[in-house]
């Protein structure tokens, strides 16, 4: 294998140091536009307008019919003259030494391995971080803030509300969530709340109450850092339903006809300063009884459509962080 | 008088002929680019190829329309939650000729994904996803997949609310894959919870990653066509490997098998 070689006539135009000339004319006129536009400007464009004319003649010399001078052909490289063919690499004077046998590891192979090895580790040292800082902060920094959902008067005993509060207030209306809470009076001297979240257990729809809703009752709440805070009374006798593929749920958010997997989710709560503050969600499988004596039985929280007991469990076995 | 009129035309038209080769011979001594699109153009197919094989170069336009009517709407959308809705109405009500462009893309969208299915079938029923071509079907449904890819993510940026919900729906569905899909789900959402960064992120995917991919994949597929040439018809008689016939063959594969037999339908010459 040899190297095509250009051919042997002259190259036209020969070199020439007027392109410089004009390239130097013009970084002087660029130098000049921030230094001192009367005096070095001027300059740059006489260096360059003169170097241009002559670079234009001597590049055209050959089409306006003058002679152009004989020029030599570049040296250098392997020149492979019609007298000698080129002398393969392993033979000669500076031949490469043949291999000896049982010399299992050539140079040659040494330097392929080296070259796709380096490869590899300056690319991998570039894909690496970048695919990381796509995938790692998906699942990073992830979890629920507490949310401050006003006082707890607001929240007549025995009585539903469609509560809808902002999760990262200055997120906007992205954050926007719906959660169906009832306050179900003391048990035991504390408070007790039933907050169900309106997010499907099928895939994430939000479920509607099956009951009228009061929205001539509707209460807003201004909360600290922007927070906005709608309470609708509503009487969802029939439970709830989901406008998207027809899941329907009792009122204590149990499954009861349709493609949901579970029970609707619900939320943690706390009670701070007289304030009801909504804490983590988490799944529920199914609930027995009632209102405060009602029997959760709680997990950790889920994706939509997942199974949470049965065998079904064993598909899920891990959930990102939350 | 006449053979001199002639000649002097003759002569002007070599001039005309040679001003305008002059810069094709330039590029092609430099590149030999010219000759390559002269290969992929000039190609031979077979003799009863009809307008069924046209559904993959449709296809191909197709997605070309996408790609460029996206570049464009991409200078005038706002991948943010506040501003996307109102941007894209923007777009449709007040920039000019921005409803047809955006109208291209929302039904090219459609028509994208029809041809596809329209061209797979054709492939299908005449049997050209055989020996030695299944190496191409299988690029052409991993074509189809990320075509579904592209449709998906593209989904949501209008963000109204049949945007937001379908995409809750989609990526709750991807959840439910065994083992992964959570993960998948939190990757796809960036995050526990739709938020802020889905709808960049989308729109990242929807418009450089899954774009680059499926300009990718049309390359390999461009070239296995190009490679292995365009099949006949099912009925077809000069059929690859026909001409053997007078042969008994050892196996069904025969004909494609020597390259002598393709010959006759190929490109002669070049590297075949």
């Amino acid at each position: 294998m040899t190297e095509p070689q250009h051919g042997d006539g002259p190259h036209s135009p020969g070199p020439s140091l007027y392109p410089i000339g004009f390239a130097a004319g013009i970084a002087c006129i660029l130098v000049g536009l921030i230094i001192s536009p009367k005096v070095v400007v001027p300059i740059g464009v006489v260096i360059a307008v003169v170097s241009g004319f002559f670079w234009a003649r001597s590049a055209t010399k050959e089409f306006r019919g003058e002679s152009v001078g004989a020029i030599e052909p570049e040296s250098g490289g392997p020149r492979e003259s019609a007298a000698a063919p080129a002398v393969p690499a392993d033979r000669g004077e500076s031949a490469m030494a043949e291999p000896q046998t049982g010399e299992r590891f050539p140079r040659s192979r040494f330097l392929e391995g080296a070259t796709l090895g380096l490869g590899g580790v300056i690319g991998g040292l570039v894909t690496v971080p970048a695919i990381g800082f796509m995938i790692v902060p998906a699942f990073k920094g992830q979890g629920y803030p507490k949310v401050d959902l006003g006082p707890l008067e607001n929240f007549t005993e025995g009585q539903w509300f469609v509560t809808k509060f902002f999760m990262h207030p200055d997120a906007g209306e992205v954050s926007h969530r719906t959660a169906y809470i009832r306050n179900n009076g003391a048990l035991n001297g504390e408070p007790s709340f039933t907050i169900i979240s309106n997010r499907c257990a099928h895939l994430g729809c939000p479920v509607q109450p099956n009951g009228p809703v009061q929205d001539n009752k509707t209460k807003d709440l201004e909360g600290k850092n922007g927070q906005r805070i709608t309470m609708i009374p509503a009487i969802p006798a029939g439970g709830y339903g989901c406008p998207c593929h027809g899941g329907q749920y009792d009122v204590e958010g149990n499954r009861v006809a349709g493609p949901p997997v579970r029970a609707l989710d619900r939320y943690e709560f706390a009670v701070v300063d007289g304030h009801l503050v909504l804490g983590k969600p988490y799944s529920v499988s199914h609930v027995k009884g009632e209102g405060k004596d009602a029997l959760i039985y709680k997990y950790k929280l889920t994706g939509p459509g997942q199974h949470v007991d049965g065998w079904e469990q064993i598909l899920y076995p891990l959930q990102p962080p939350h | 008088m006449a053979t001199t009129t002639r000649t002097k035309k003759s002569a002007r038209r070599r001039q005309l002929e040679a001003a305008i080769n002059y810069p094709i011979d330039w590029l092609e001594e430099r590149s030999g680019l010219v000759g390559a699109l002269k290969y992929f153009l000039f190609r031979k197919v077979p003799g009863d190829t009809g307008w069924w094989h046209t559904l993959g170069s449709a296809t191909l336009t197709a997605f070309l329309v996408q790609a460029l009517t996206g570049v464009i709407l991409a200078m005038y959308y706002k991948p943010d939650p506040q501003n996307a809705y109102q941007s894209i109405q923007h777009i449709t009500n007040d920039l000019t000729l921005g409803w047809l462009v955006r109208g291209m893309h929302k039904w090219g969208a459609s028509v994208f994904i029809i041809l596809m299915f329209f061209h797979m079938a054709r492939v299908f029923l005449f049997g050209a996803y055989k020996y030695p071509r299944e190496l191409n079907w299988i690029i052409g449904v991993t074509l189809l997949a990320v075509g579904m890819l592209e449709g998906f993510t593209g989904y949501l940026l209008p963000w109204d609310q049949t945007a937001y919900w379908a995409t809750v729906v989609g990526i709750n569905l991807n959840g439910t894959a065994p083992f992964l899909g959570p993960f998948l789900a939190d990757f796809l959402r960036g995050g526990g919870e739709i938020g802020t960064e889905t709808l960049a992120r989308f729109y990242s995917l929807h418009m450089l990653l899954i774009p680059g991919l499926i300009f990718a994949l049309i390359g390999l597929h461009l070239y296995l066509v190009i490679r292995l040439g365009v099949s006949s018809p099912p009925w077809s008689r000069e059929a690859a490997g026909s001409d053997y016939d007078d042969e008994p063959a050892t196996n069904g594969r025969r004909g494609l098998t020597q390259p002598a037999a393709r010959s006759g339908w190929r490109r002669n010459g070049g590297d075949g």
